[in-house]
């Protein structure tokens, strides 16, 4: 049973349930007034959390706050990105089905909706032990101290330490270590089993539901769109109505100080996926979007690449069967098969192609393209033959380009908001005078800048990077063609490219090291280094974990030689 | 882990600042601007893991972009400074002098004096003794302002002569800026340091006030107290003071033999020489000898004729007088590689001779002794001397030619 209050006569805890639905102590046989409430199924939507009451709500008497609970908070946080979604052009399912029906089933599960606790009440709820074997040894109890020094992904130590002097006693009403009801609680407890919910995560659930829906939003665009301000994240709390109150350890809650990384959402994605035990999600056949016959083209596209290299694509595709629904479509909880990350997948198989085509050995691929280069002056007829020298030069101009905007927009982020933000309410002028402070030197230098700065956000859109065959520079390598490194064999066209190097010889442990290969750009050639670079820029993730995707698939390409022969050199190159 | 790559405020803001740096680096004020406008947040750090400790870094950044930006207004300037004076009580003091500074650069001399007499009543338990040192500046900067006031007020009295009752103020107002410039002055000029400004108007109006006494302790304080740092203006000061008021050679001299330890291109080296080479004691005019070859090795001397002058004098006279000659060949032994290259080529004899008539007479003189009548300088300029019949070249080339074997004994 979920009630864990002591009894009154014999201070144990050791409930059963009368006929009448009332609680008795085991111990004593001692009979509350409680009952347990009749937990209800009916979930509307955005409503306030179910829960026992002792009485009507409280309302503070000053500041007219009210109780909330985390979970309400979060609530409105995923309400809020479900709308921006929507906004996107995601189906309006998403937020009034998908999402919705994944948290109702989250609270249920994480007994956040349902549990017993009366309001009020949470403070005492520390000193009891959580589990329900061991009623009668006191536990440990982490000071408040401890609690605010543990950050949730860093672990450092905060150097504020005014703040825990300005905490008062426990025993005081809940208010005063933070806003909501549980906020003390919630960064207490050793939550494994429970999940505890935080800001990546609400992205992880985001992603959960496109991913049911098959919507055409990757991963990366998803993190991408958050990134550029089109889904609320950062300082969401904002947008929390004025009788919500954030103080206090909400803060370590609700504010971020960093933007998720993907690798962050997609594993707490998958750990939700597990927790909820879900069943098999839709299956990504070859007409999704999600499929890598599909992602290809697109990021084709947006590299600027020849569309002849997406009969390749699928080659390789259909060649590692990672085109197999049952590849694809994701199983929650089946632990020994690798997850897929779509965009991923489908970048690191366009590099696959690269290296097949063009070898990326920092020779091979300039040779190739001196030759094509050739050939084109005695092309007359069709379009041109595709230069690996001219679309270098092209897209690293236009990456650097791109790269320096975004660093720049990197270090002109600004984290802080209109809404003052304090620990408690004692501090409360100090920073709101800061803030003041903040906002005239903002303004004062913001005038000495210059420049106007632009206070929209820049449009919404799938592609970072766009290239128009209308363009008569030649920019547009779309429509050239490969035939220029190809050569007729048999009636069919090949490569002529005959090499091939792995980017490593064996595929390490994941578990062990977190990655499958290592990657360091000193020991790759630089042509090699530069698509990882391009890819890394669109899909905003580190250069190693497309390497990584990259090795798995030569592996599975070059399973059967690698297999047969295990000291067959194919060429392996540092 | 991907630790090190994620993107936290921390991180952003780091390559935030590396931006303004940058762009100060190179002058872009604009942009530094730009990027000071966003890592201004910092400064709020109720809930950041990590103490950044930007505020000194945004004072200072700051200032120096409202500094040179085309733009920004002395208004701005205050303004800012303000603001920056509330962020850290540790930094007070030091924003209020650095303040002050800076009206002074601009001319708003009374601002500054309002501010140095804000920050001197400033009080803050503990860190006003902490930041004693800060409250000795500005209470020192203070008594220059002071001295300055009570310098103005003298000229106009000096002006007026001694007629008219409405100097009377005047007057009044006059010693009481002393009286707060001095006791002001005084306290600093007790802290080892160098305080070369307030030393000088310290003295000054102890001079004009008839104190020599203490003007006389003070400068040799200053200049002699091994807790303070080597600092040739302190002899400098000495020197001067001893010889306006006319103490003995034997008093200036020792007064100077310091700073020729300390900086043997000084220019004051030159009286140093001549007082030394009148001198009944040996010693004094070996150390003389010294004096004047040590200066000529600074390339700042190479063209003064005074120096070149007073080497020639020295040395003719040593020669005439057949004695010690030694004294020169010690003094050439160290030198015989370099000098020749140094003052006495072909190029420099054309040029010497064709800037400076008087520069190359005394120059040939010096090179006809130390390398006899042969070397080049001495052969080029007496040449041309003689073929322009000026008197004294001939009495040069004679005077060379009759103490050759002087050469010969010197340069073995």
């Amino acid at each position: 049973r979920d009630f864990n209050e002591r009894c009154a006569q014999c201070s144990e805890v050791n409930w059963g349930l009368t006929d009448g639905g009332r609680f008795y102590c085991r111990s004593c046989h001692n009979v509350t007034e409680r009952t347990r409430e009749v937990v209800n199924t009916e979930f509307i939507s955005n409503t306030r959390v179910q829960r026992i009451s002792k009485g009507s709500r409280k309302q503070e008497k000053n500041d007219e706050g009210c109780e909330w609970y985390v979970c309400e908070g979060f609530q409105l946080i995923l309400k809020k990105q479900a709308e921006a979604l929507e906004a996107l052009g995601v189906c309006s399912q998403m937020k009034d089905e998908i999402l919705c029906n994944f948290w109702r089933h989250y609270l249920q599960k994480s007994k956040q909706a349902y549990c017993n606790r009366p309001a009020g009440e949470t403070v005492k709820a520390l000193s009891v032990c959580d589990s329900s074997t061991d009623v009668d040894s006191d536990p440990e109890r982490p000071s408040l101290l401890h609690l605010l020094s543990v950050s949730e992904s860093e672990g450092d130590l905060q150097t504020d330490c005014s703040f825990a002097s300005s905490t008062t006693k426990i025993s005081e009403s809940t208010s005063v270590c933070s806003g909501s009801v549980d906020g003390s609680l919630y960064l207490l407890k050793n939550q494994k089993e429970k999940l505890r919910m935080t800001m990546p995560m609400t992205l992880s659930f985001c992603y959960m539901a496109l991913l049911w829906l098959r919507e055409p939003m990757t991963l990366s665009d998803l993190l991408r769109f958050v990134v550029e301000g089109h889904i609320p994240y950062l300082n969401v709390f904002q947008h929390f109505p004025e009788k919500m109150k954030l103080c206090g350890l909400d803060l370590k809650i609700f504010c971020v100080e960093s933007w998720p990384a993907y690798e962050e959402v997609y594993n707490k994605m998958l750990e939700l996926a597990a927790f909820l035990d879900l069943p098999r999600f839709p299956d990504i056949t070859d007409s999704c979007f999600l499929h890598p016959d599909m992602l290809c083209m697109k990021y084709l596209m947006e590299a600027n690449l020849p569309d002849e290299l997406h009969n390749w694509t699928c080659r390789v595709v259909k060649k590692t069967c990672i085109g197999e629904v049952d590849f694809l479509t994701l199983v929650p909880g089946n632990k020994p098969t690798r997850k897929v990350k779509y965009d991923v997948l489908a970048v690191a198989v366009i590099v696959v192609v690269l290296k097949l085509l063009f070898l990326l050995d920092d020779h091979y691929e300039w040779l190739l393209s001196d030759f094509a280069e050739e050939r084109n002056k005695n092309n007359k007829e069709g379009g041109p033959y595709f230069e690996f020298k001219k679309w270098y030069k092209v897209i690293k101009c236009s990456l650097d380009v791109e790269q320096k905007k975004l660093d720049e927009e990197r270090a002109k982020c600004l984290w802080r908001c209109e809404k003052p933000l304090f620990y408690s309410a004692k501090k409360k002028s100090k920073v709101l005078k800061r803030r003041q402070m903040v906002v005239n030197l903002q303004n004062q230098f913001g005038k000495l800048s210059g420049s106007v700065r632009p206070a929209e956000k820049p449009n919404p859109s799938s592609f970072q990077l766009s290239w128009s065959e209308e363009n008569t520079d030649g920019s547009c390598f779309h429509g050239h063609s490969l035939k220029g490194i190809l050569q007729e064999k048999c009636g069919l066209l090949r490569a002529m490219n005959p090499d091939y190097w792995l980017g490593t010889v064996k595929l390490c442990n994941e578990k062990v090291c977190g990655h499958l290969a290592h990657y360091r750009e000193v020991d790759f050639p630089q042509s090699y280094h530069f698509i990882l670079r391009l890819f890394s820029f669109l899909l905003r993730i580190q250069p190693s974990y497309i390497h990584d995707e990259v090795c798995v698939i030569e592996h599975k390409l070059f399973n059967k030689k690698l297999c047969k022969k295990p000291k067959y050199n194919i060429g392996l190159r540092k | 882990s991907s630790h090190k790559h994620k993107l936290n405020f921390k991180r952003s803001k780091e390559v935030c600042l590396s931006y303004i740096q940058d762009a100060m680096l190179q002058k872009q004020w604009k942009r530094a601007a730009e990027f000071l406008t966003f890592y201004t947040e910092t400064l709020e750090k109720d809930f950041s893991a990590e103490y950044m400790g930007p505020s000194e870094m945004i004072w200072r950044i700051g200032t120096e972009i409202l500094c040179h930006h085309s733009h920004s207004s002395m208004k701005e300037f205050n303004s800012f400074i303000e603001q920056m004076k509330t962020l850290g009580v540790k930094r007070y003091l030091k924003v209020c002098l650095e303040h002050a500074f800076h009206l002074l650069c601009n001319g708003l001399i009374d601002e500054a004096y309002q501010n140095l007499s804000l920050a001197e009543s400033w009080r803050f338990g503990e860190q006003t003794v902490i930041q004693d040192k800060e409250m000795k500046l500005i209470q020192a900067y203070r008594g220059l302002l002071d001295y300055y006031s009570w310098s103005k007020q003298k000229n106009i009295l000096l002006e007026h002569g001694q007629d008219g009752f409405e100097d009377l103020s005047v007057e009044q107002e006059m010693h009481s800026c002393f009286r707060k410039a001095a006791v002001n002055l005084r306290e600093i000029i007790k802290i080892p340091g160098v305080w070369d400004l307030f030393v000088k108007c310290y003295v000054d109006l102890l001079e004009f006030y008839g104190d020599h006494n203490e003007a006389r302790q003070v400068l040799n304080e200053y200049a002699y107290n091994s807790k303070f740092p080597a600092n040739p203006n302190a002899h400098v000061y000495l020197y001067q003071f001893l010889k306006r008021h006319g103490e003995s050679k034997k008093t200036l001299v020792s007064a100077l033999k310091i700073l020729h330890d300390i900086v043997p291109s000084h220019e004051l080296m030159i009286d140093f020489n001549t007082m030394l080479q009148k001198s009944k004691k040996r010693k004094k005019r070996r150390l003389g000898l010294e004096v004047i070859f040590a200066a000529l090795d600074y390339a700042g001397w190479k063209e003064n004729v005074k120096a070149w002058n007073c080497l020639a004098r020295q040395m003719k006279q040593i020669v005439i007088s057949e004695k010690h000659l030694d004294w020169i060949k010690q003094e050439w032994n160290s030198r015989k590689d370099w000098w020749p290259a140094f003052h006495f080529s072909r190029y420099l004899a054309k040029k010497n001779w064709q800037e400076n008539e008087s520069l190359s007479y005394e120059k040939a003189l010096v090179a006809g002794i130390l390398l006899g009548k042969d070397c080049k300088y001495f052969k080029y300029v007496s040449h041309r001397g003689c073929k322009a019949q000026v008197k004294r070249f001939r009495i040069l080339k004679k005077f060379v030619n009759k103490h050759n074997p002087v050469y010969l004994r010197v340069s073995d």
